[in-house]
């Protein structure tokens, strides 16, 4: 592994080894270009992983102090916890579950296609479908996501069985295993799934992609990466120029260091990327950094969502093996006439009986409770996605007097549920409890959100400077130097799960950043 | 039947298992969800009537007619671990309980279930509730105990896996075909 000075100011600084900036690194170092990844959570691995949720939930969760406002119901049930994500070398796709749908064309262009909608901040993506298609077909392979490049899908299991009796017998046309970044064959020197059920506690097989077992290895054996674990960035300095110089993090002693850079690229998940920049405010950029739009926070989405759950008179066991086996895709199209706009994804899920009584009905308690809990295994589920309403007033913002352990104000995740995604929740509640009822269900749960999983939007691209961050490369508009690489980019959010766009996004940027380099434009 | 202090002569120390006894040992599932005569807890902070009102109360929280008390003990374990962290938790636990026993007119312990409940649902959503309500929610679910009881496998890792241990053993619903379930990688 490379080790560089704090003074070489020829590295990419990167922060936040996620899906965006894990990726980022791996392909600039492949490019040959010097990278010094700043990660603020510790590296484990499959040998650290644990079986066990809560104990997991522990070892690699972003905990550090967060607040939530505004109305949705997250903010009551855990005000404390508005995000479910990860603080750990890997970032969140240690924990994620695989699912790698590709943005649907007229996604990319929602605000030509839904027109003006009441209270969102519609605007169309700066790319398209076409631009993204070979970047999508490189992260696809690179990931090893089932039925492409001629990579056979997944076998269901039994939670894969309920959904897809139940699909069939709606007419739902296009139930199956779906594109999932899990090996269904050992490749690419990882093993095939063996089916354990812990996909979101890090899968101890590897059998899953993840930066931390695929992206990183690779970057570092090319000699040009320099991992820092524990290393949190406060600050992203600059000069007179206005260009950036460098950022300042804080060490696992808590001990500050200034890294120098050639540019800086923020990868640290939608709520964590704007509070940096946020966070960075000078004389010369009050608002914060690449924020002449005022779009800095702003326009935070995090996907419409919600559980069905369903008891049976036979036994589920649907915790056994892959935790998202299956997609129902028949309502991701747009279709107004169902009342509101764009279209949601259907996704087996389980939980642990541990994070089942953490999330079934948060709050609840008594006999109406445990007798669901009593179902347990004879429970099926599937946890519904879809594209919700970018909102103008839904932001991350610098909180007034919270502090974390560095001293950094702490971020409050405010946000609402536009009508749009209120509609399409009770749709896509109506239609989960159809699908089990069709496979003979006693009776279904309706499980509210759960903290987010999918952040995005708060640095978004836009064609014009005025609309949004950053441009369709993810380089911000203000300051050539300094790019965006996480899901903070996306214009809109589309129906799909956000990490395969992000990692094509990443491998995007990579060119042009290389380019860019080469042409000594940054 | 909330005798915390059961038989002591069949305990066996284990260290970091605050539940002592037979139940904590790994002598088999079904041994270990009979263990009301040989587990005991020992409580560091509260005392025995008020982990005995602890327990009740988050019987009536959470409600499993089966799930044995030695369960719901992990919770008054936790309990009892926060109030010896924290003597404001100490006091709302010993406050809350004096409560309920106000409410049922000295002893709420020896009041009758429906009595009990109605004492304890007035106090629903109040800071001792909470207190209990929240740690249980983790604790009473978060043991292999629990987890027996409700059926859940737990850590599958070191079974290797459920590839050939019922992942798709479901049966009473027709199999998806191939192209939607194609079958599982073998090395044979
Ligand atoms: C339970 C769960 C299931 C999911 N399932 C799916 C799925 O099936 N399909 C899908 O597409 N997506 C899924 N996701 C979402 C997916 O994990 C995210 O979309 C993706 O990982 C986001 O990538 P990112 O690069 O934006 O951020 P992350 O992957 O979260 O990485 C951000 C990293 O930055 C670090 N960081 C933040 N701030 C700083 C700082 N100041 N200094 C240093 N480091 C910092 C963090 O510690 C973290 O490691 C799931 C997420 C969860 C939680
Ligand atoms: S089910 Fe497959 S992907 Fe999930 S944890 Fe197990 S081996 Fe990993």
């Amino acid at each position: 592994m490379a080790k560089y000075d704090l003074k070489d100011d020829g590295v990419v600084v990167i922060i936040g080894s996620g899906a965006g900036g894990g990726t980022l690194a791996n392909e600039l170092c492949q490019k040959g270009v010097q990278v010094v990844l700043l990660e603020a959570g510790k590296h484990e691995s499959n040998d650290s992983f644990v079986n066990d949720e809560w104990s997991s939930f522990g070892q690699i969760t972003w905990l550090d102090s967060r607040s939530s406002s505004g109305s949705w119901r997250v903010g009551k049930d855990f005000n404390g916890l508005p995000a479910w994500i990860c603080k750990t070398v890997g970032g969140s796709t240690t924990h994620w579950a695989g699912a790698s749908l590709r943005i649907q064309d007229h996604e990319f262009r929602v605000k030509t296609e839904y027109g003006d909608i009441d209270g969102a901040n519609l605007l169309d993506w700066p790319l398209t479908l076409k631009d993204l298609e070979p970047y999508y077909a490189k992260a696809e392979d690179k990931m090893g996501v089932t039925r492409t490049h001629g990579i056979p899908g997944l076998p269901g299991n039994n939670n894969f069985k309920v959904m897809h009796a139940g699909a069939t017998k709606l007419g739902y046309k296009n139930c199956n295993t779906g594109r999932i970044a899990i090996n269904s064959r050992p490749r690419d020197g990882r093993a095939s799934c063996i089916q354990l059920g812990f996909c979101f506690q890090g899968c101890k097989s590897g059998a899953k992609w993840s930066t931390l077992v695929a992206e990183i290895p690779k970057a570092e054996a090319t000699g040009k990466l320099d991992l820092r674990p524990q290393s949190h960035v406060l600050k992203i300095e600059h000069g007179k120029s206005g260009k950036v110089t460098g950022v300042v993090y804080a060490d696992a002693e808590g001990h500050q260091h200034m890294q120098k850079a050639r540019a800086v690229c923020v990868a640290g998940n939608s709520i964590e990327t704007p509070r940096l920049l946020l966070n960075s405010a000078s004389n010369q950029y009050k608002e914060g950094l690449a924020n002449s739009s005022g779009q800095v926070g702003k326009n935070y989405m995090r996907h419409m969502t919600g559980s069905v759950y369903a008891s049976f008179d036979e036994p589920v066991h649907m915790w056994r093996g892959t935790t998202m086996a299956g997609i129902i895709s028949d309502e991701s199209n747009n279709d107004p006439k169902r009342g509101f706009v764009g279209g949601y994804e259907m996704e087996t899920l389980a939980l642990g009986l541990p994070f089942m009584a953490a999330f079934l009905d948060p709050g609840a308690w008594g006999k109406d409770f445990t007798a669901k809990m009593d179902e347990y295994s004879h429970m099926a589920g599937m946890w519904l996605v879809g594209e919700d309403m970018p909102q103008e007033s839904n932001t991350i913002s610098l909180h007034a007097n919270n502090k974390d352990q560095h001293g950094m104000p702490t971020p409050d995740v405010h946000f609402d549920d536009h009508p749009n995604d209120i509609a399409m929740r009770e749709h896509a509640f109506k239609q989960g409890s159809a699908v089990y009822a069709a496979a003979g269900a006693k009776e279904n749960y309706l499980v509210p959100p759960y903290p987010s999983t999918h952040n995005l939007g708060t640095c978004r691209m836009s064609a014009k400077d005025a609309d949004g961050v950053c441009n369709a490369h993810g380089q911000t508009h203000d300051i050539s130097n300094l790019f965006i690489s996480d899901g903070s980019q996306f214009t809109t959010g589309a129906a799909e799960n956000p990490t395969l766009t992000i990692v094509s996004l990443a491998i995007r940027q990579a060119d042009f950043m290389a380019k860019q380099m080469s042409e000594k434009a940054i | 039947m909330l005798d915390l202090d059961l038989t002591r002569r069949n305990f066996l120390k284990t260290s970091g298992t605050v539940l002592i006894g037979t139940l904590a040992s790994s002598s088999g599932v079904l041994s270990m969800l009979a263990p009301s005569q040989t587990w005991a807890l020992e409580l560091t902070k509260l005392d025995k009537p008020i982990g005995q009102s602890l327990l009740q109360a988050t019987r009536h929280i959470f409600p499993h007619a089966t799930l044995d008390d030695a369960v719901y003990a992990f919770v008054v374990k936790d309990l009892d671990v926060a109030a010896a962290g924290d003597d404001a938790v100490a006091k709302l636990l010993t406050d809350g309980v004096a409560t309920l026993n106000a409410g049922a007119g000295g002893d709420w312990l020896a009041a009758d279930n429906d009595k009990q409940f109605v004492v304890i649902e007035k106090m629903a959503g109040n800071e001792f509730f909470e207190k209990i309500r929240g740690t249980a929610v983790v604790s009473l679910y978060n043991n292999e105990l629990a987890w027996a009881h409700f059926g859940y496998e737990g850590d599958a890792w070191k079974h290797g896996g459920y590839l050939t241990r019922g992942f798709n053993d479901l049966k009473w619903l027709p199999d998806p075909p191939a192209d939607a379930s194609p079958p599982a990688f073998s090395t044979s």
